[in-house]
């Protein structure tokens, strides 16, 4: 229930600790947020554990409710931004791939395209801008949503009617984001690699398609894909996770949601790029 | 009838708030409802009616003290005891509809997820139900498009739809118009004596109210929450034989008094 809940995402009155006085010192104040930001972590990993335990154990529960649900979820996070990460993928390839084909064309350098375009368009801004994007547009919006259906009492209606939370709120959002985090990035790749082609067409950089298809081939190992699909699938879980545990995990008032929103987004900026960096660790190590 | 176990039974129980589960808002509280019993707990705002009621119904586990519903300890309670807990309805004060959905798709949620329904199947026991509630005009509409009159009675509708033994009516006349304030009245006596649409049997009653008054009957029960305090007065006559100044004002009317 809904207590035992709040004790396990809250295990120390971390309002209190928000309401100390100003810190003394630039290390007080530092220790304070890494020690919040530990609660919180803590609290996030159990809400993962519970989200994923419900996924399991209620797969066929009124799935002729949830289904529709999920395919909502996915729609709204993945097919209604396609629009925009077009534009995106039209953007990042003129203005970042297209200088870089350019620039390396320059100094005689354009044998190296092909790793360059893997290491910063596959590997890190593909994903990481796609994380980004999907959590101005979707993660948002799940806060929000989330933490206003929670100070309205939608929570305990749900309860009261013996509709469990986590299965139809959360894990449709967890669904759609990761399914459309994988998706989204993919797209973003695929256009970024083409308009940044189309954009050193243009300036006339002396590399045919075949040969730029070339040099990203095998320049790509295995390796990418694996890490690919599994970055993606744990960054578009893990931003589901923040904006679904700060909007619903715990108890808040309407004049709240504003605050919650907040931390949401920054912890949603911080941890994706921390997954992220982890993923370029064990890459070098592999 | 002696043989069942209560309803609901409430042992020293502290009831928290909902924003924050470590404030009592309520205390010691000893109360028994009997199958078949209708309850008007009077409560001034603040008073914590809706904490009360949403522990009643099982939503909310109580900071002390134990909780039974139909005679079961509600800390036992787990998926597999979910079937016994939906016995206890709860209709919320302000209806809390979910705003994307129409009347009739926020009515035939908990209907479809229990039962795993698609949403054609439902509509028989949709339509139904909106007639008797005189709601089929407004079920296409969202709750955002509808007076706040038709969307407590949808809140209704939704709480009967997996019909409930026990119904708990969180101040439900609070600011509806004469008419739907008399329909209310004599929809809730027509559950609370057994309505033919929900197979005759007498439902348990327990509203919330800010008004003692509306709902006087010899035979239904009267308790007051008050400074954090659960008061059972029993029948509208042995509450009438009380000396206490605060329990004749809310016999008489609105307390002004002792707020």
């Amino acid at each position: 229930m809904q207590k035992d809940l709040a004790k396990v995402f809250e295990p120390v009155n971390v309002d209190f600790l928000r309401g100390l006085s100003q810190p003394k010192s630039f290390t007080d104040y530092l220790g304070r947020k890494l020690f919040l930001f530990g609660l919180s972590a803590r609290g996030m990993g159990a809400f993962a554990l519970i989200t994923l335990g419900v996924m399991q154990r209620k797969r066929d529960v009124a799935v002729q409710v949830m289904q529709p649900r999920i395919r909502h979820e996915i729609r709204r996070s993945g097919v209604a931004l396609l629009p925009m990460f077009g534009l995106m993928a039209l953007g990042l390839g003129f203005l970042v791939v297209g200088q870089t084909v350019a620039a390396l064309a320059k100094v005689g350098a354009i044998n190296y395209l092909g790793s360059t375009m893997v290491i910063v368009v596959v590997r890190e801004l593909g994903p990481l801008l796609t994380a980004m994007l999907l959590l101005a547009r979707v993660g948002t919006a799940n806060v929000i949503e989330l933490g206003t259906a929670r100070a309205m009492g939608e929570v305990e209606v749900l309860e009261s009617l013996g509709i469990d939370p986590v299965h139809y709120l959360i894990v449709p959002r967890v669904i759609g984001m990761t399914t459309a985090m994988f998706a989204l990035t993919v797209y973003l790749i695929v256009g970024a690699l083409a308009s940044g082609y189309l954009c050193a067409f243009l300036q006339n950089v002396p590399l045919g398609p075949a040969d730029y298809c070339q040099q990203l081939a095998a320049a790509l190992s295995p390796l990418d894909f694996v890490f690919l699909v599994l970055k993606t699938i744990l960054i578009g879980f893990v931003i589901a996770i923040i904006t679904c545990y700060h909007g619903l995990a715990q108890p808040i008032r309407l004049e709240e949601v504003s605050q919650v929103s907040v931390r949401a987004v920054t912890q949603g900026v911080l941890i994706p790029i921390l997954v992220d960096g982890c993923f370029i660790v064990i890459y070098l190590l592999t | 009838m002696s043989a069942q176990p209560p309803a609901i039974k409430m042992q020293d129980v502290t009831v928290s708030a909902r924003w924050d589960e470590s404030l009592p808002m309520v205390t010691g509280v000893n109360w028994t409802v009997a199958p078949g019993e209708f309850w008007a707990v009077g409560g001034l705002q603040q008073s914590g009616k809706t904490d009360f009621l949403m522990l009643a119904a099982g939503v909310m586990p109580p900071l002390a003290g134990s909780l039974e519903l139909f005679g079961r300890d509600t800390r036992e309670f787990g998926e597999a005891e979910l079937a016994e807990r939906l016995r206890v309805a709860c209709v919320f004060e302000h209806g809390q509809l979910f705003s994307h959905m129409t009347l009739a798709e926020n009515i035939a949620l908990p209907l479809r997820y229990r039962r795993n329904l698609g949403a054609a199947e439902a509509v028989d026991e949709i339509m139904a139900l909106l007639d008797l509630l005189e709601l089929t005009p407004h079920a296409g509409a969202l709750p955002a498009r509808v007076s706040r009159d038709w969307l407590k009675r949808a809140a209704l509708a939704r709480a009967l739809v997996l019909r409930p033994r026990v119904l708990l009516c969180d101040n439900p006349l609070n600011g509806l118009g004469a008419r739907h304030r008399e329909w209310w009245r004599r929809f809730l006596d027509q559950l609370w004596q057994g309505h033919e649409q929900f197979g005759g049997e007498p439902m348990t009653m327990v509203v919330t109210t800010e008004e003692l008054v509306p709902w006087q009957h010899p035979e239904r029960r009267f308790a007051l929450l008050q400074g954090g305090q659960f008061f059972p007065l029993g029948t509208w006559a042995e509450a009438a034989r009380s000396a206490d100044p605060a329990v004749a004002e809310w016999l008489t009317g609105i307390p002004a008094t002792t707020i």
